[in-house]
């Protein structure tokens, strides 16, 4: 066995030194290059990040940048007429689908985590999610201390608590969790006034002030009580893509392109529905466009 | 995918970035769920006896207010029933009501599940306790009135003696019944058994979710097999002999 490994390793060494060049490609691109093919991942319901429109076209912030990685790999491997396949994907199948080579870019809400990290890449954050408090406009809710005494509700099965939890010890004090059994119930709870404010990530608090009947009567408030990037998922161990990936995205930004792509998406009406979310880059989200980096959390 | 990794000592694990467990959870979701459903069959069996009596009544009156409350509630699913008592009744009282509902009682979320379960399931209990009064042969009521009693004391101390021996095996359904109904109380903000199992298996999950959701399932066998139980006991000791239910 010993032996029979040896001489596959040697083979395999030899007809790699035989062919190397400085444009020898290697794990995803050579993939695409050899099956003619990229298969992109996206979702179905993650608006604004990715989702389907009425034609059932997936759309999206996430799904622009990575047209434009797209364009980077034809471009790249001199291939215009490369096929792209769209591979819908969901929280739980989205990383055995990279890891198994079904998809080659998955483009969504996927936060850059550290624990993922053992399994996947990510490319340079695209944004930052935070979470937030959402609460009545006339509530005069605008720190955790004007929380003290009174009902907060976060959605069942979500970790938003913990931050209420956590941040309670040091601010002395007294919150009451309430728990929504899903988002639009937990707003409900605020709309109704059973609890003064809602705790959840900024993009899906914003996605719900939209869709209310009259999104005026809402803000978000508060501090950030915790932040995490999302990036665009490859497979690990593939430094020629990540680095495609990388400087395209990064080009974006430095070029100030991802702001208008983000503008599009975050700030004027989308479809289907045409809402506007209303949410302007965040200060976190600023600092991850100025020094591109693609730490997890 | 590889193959599942079996691991039942999950829940004695901390949560992930608190310094509680998993059980302690579950522990505190079986404590709610005992007592929104034994409070809520405290209301039932006291309200259904009332009302499956009243159906039984002579007074056309009384007995169609009895059969409308039967109607209404049996007829509208019990999730619609907690969500119009939490989100729709505050509405509908007058303001400063509504707001103390909704800010200042305590526990809303246990208490409005222990009352809407407890009206709910009053509904079939009187049904129960209705077929009870009914089957019994009709000269029992009549013996009862020629002795002199008074139809009350006719049901006080002939009817329904022996209409509750009669129902005891439906009734048992219908308190194992309100231990899994008490379940839909999550949906109101109740922090019974079922929400601490969807609380923990969403983005707080451990690895192991399959274990969390068996393990729940077998906490409501046990409960429900021990009101299964008790119900029996009851059954055997007031058992009359040589009648209908419990004679063997």
């Amino acid at each position: 066995m010993q032996k029979r490994l040896a001489f596959l390793v040697a083979a395999v060494s030899a007809s790699f030194i035989g062919h190397a060049q400085a444009n020898e490609l290697t794990g995803t691109l050579k993939k695409i290059k050899d099956s003619g093919s990229i298969t992109v991942g996206h979702r179905e319901s993650s608006i604004p990040f990715s989702y389907l429109d009425d034609a059932q076209k997936p759309i999206g912030y996430a799904m622009d940048l990575c047209w434009k990685v797209v364009d980077a790999v034809k471009k790249e491997l001199k291939l215009p007429n490369l096929a792209v396949k769209l591979n819908p994907v969901t929280s739980q199948t989205r990383i055995p689908l990279i890891t198994n080579g079904t998809v080659d870019i998955e483009c969504g809400s996927t936060t850059n985590s550290k624990e993922r990290q053992k399994q996947v890449a990510f490319g340079v954050s695209t944004y930052v999610t935070s979470v937030r408090m959402l609460t009545k406009a006339d509530s005069g809710v605008k720190t955790l201390d004007d929380l003290n005494g009174k009902a907060v509700v976060t959605t069942t099965g979500t970790t938003s608590d913990r931050y209420i939890k956590q941040n309670e010890k040091g601010h002395n004090i007294d919150v009451k969790n309430v728990y929504g059994k899903d988002h639009a119930e937990s707003f409900l709870m605020v709309e109704s006034g059973r609890a003064v404010a809602f705790v959840m990530d900024d993009v899906l608090l914003a996605g719900l002030i939209a869709n209310s009947k009259s999104p005026k009567d809402f803000m978000i408030a508060g501090p950030a009580l915790s932040v995490e990037p999302y990036g665009i998922m490859i497979r690990k161990d593939d430094p020629q893509f990540k680095k495609l990936v990388d400087d395209t995205l990064i080009g974006l930004m430095k070029s100030g392109e991802v702001e208008k792509i983000y503008n599009k998406w975050f700030t004027q009406p989308i479809p289907p529905k045409n809402i506007n979310l209303n949410l302007p880059m965040s200060p976190q989200l600023k600092e991850a466009i100025k020094n591109p980096n693609d730490n997890g959390v | 995918m590889s193959q599942y990794q079996w691991d039942w000592l999950v829940i004695f694990e901390n949560v992930t970035d608190t310094d509680e467990f998993y059980y302690q959870w579950l522990i505190s979701g079986l404590g709610w769920t005992l007592l929104i459903a034994l409070s809520a069959w405290v209301i039932a069996l006291i309200l259904g006896t009332i009302i499956g009596t009243a159906r039984t009544l002579p007074n056309k009156f009384v007995a169609g207010i009895a059969t409308a409350y039967v109607e209404l509630f049996r007829n509208i699913p019990l999730i619609v029933q907690l969500f119009m008592w939490f989100f729709v009744l505050p509405e509908m009282v007058p303001t400063n009501i509504g707001n103390w509902m909704k800010q200042d009682m305590p526990h809303p979320g246990i208490i409005t599940s222990i009352i809407g379960l407890g009206l709910f399931t009053a509904a079939r209990v009187a049904e129960q306790i209705r077929t009870g009064i009914l089957a019994l042969p009709r000269g029992q009521k009549n013996a009862g009135l020629a002795l002199g009693l008074t139809l009350a004391q006719t049901y006080r101390h002939v009817l329904l003696p022996m209409a509750f021996r009669v129902v005891i095996p439906p009734l048992t359904s219908e308190f194992m019944s309100i231990f899994k109904n008490s379940a839909v109380a999550y949906s109101i903000t109740a922090t019974e058994l079922f929400f601490q199992m969807k609380q923990i298996t969403g983005d707080y999950k451990p690895a192991n979710q399959i274990e969390v959701v068996t393990i729940v399932g077998l906490i409501y066998i046990l409960v429900a097999f021990s009101a299964n139980r008790i119900m029996t006991f009851i059954e055997r000791r007031v058992q009359v002999p040589g009648y209908i239910s419990g004679g063997k």
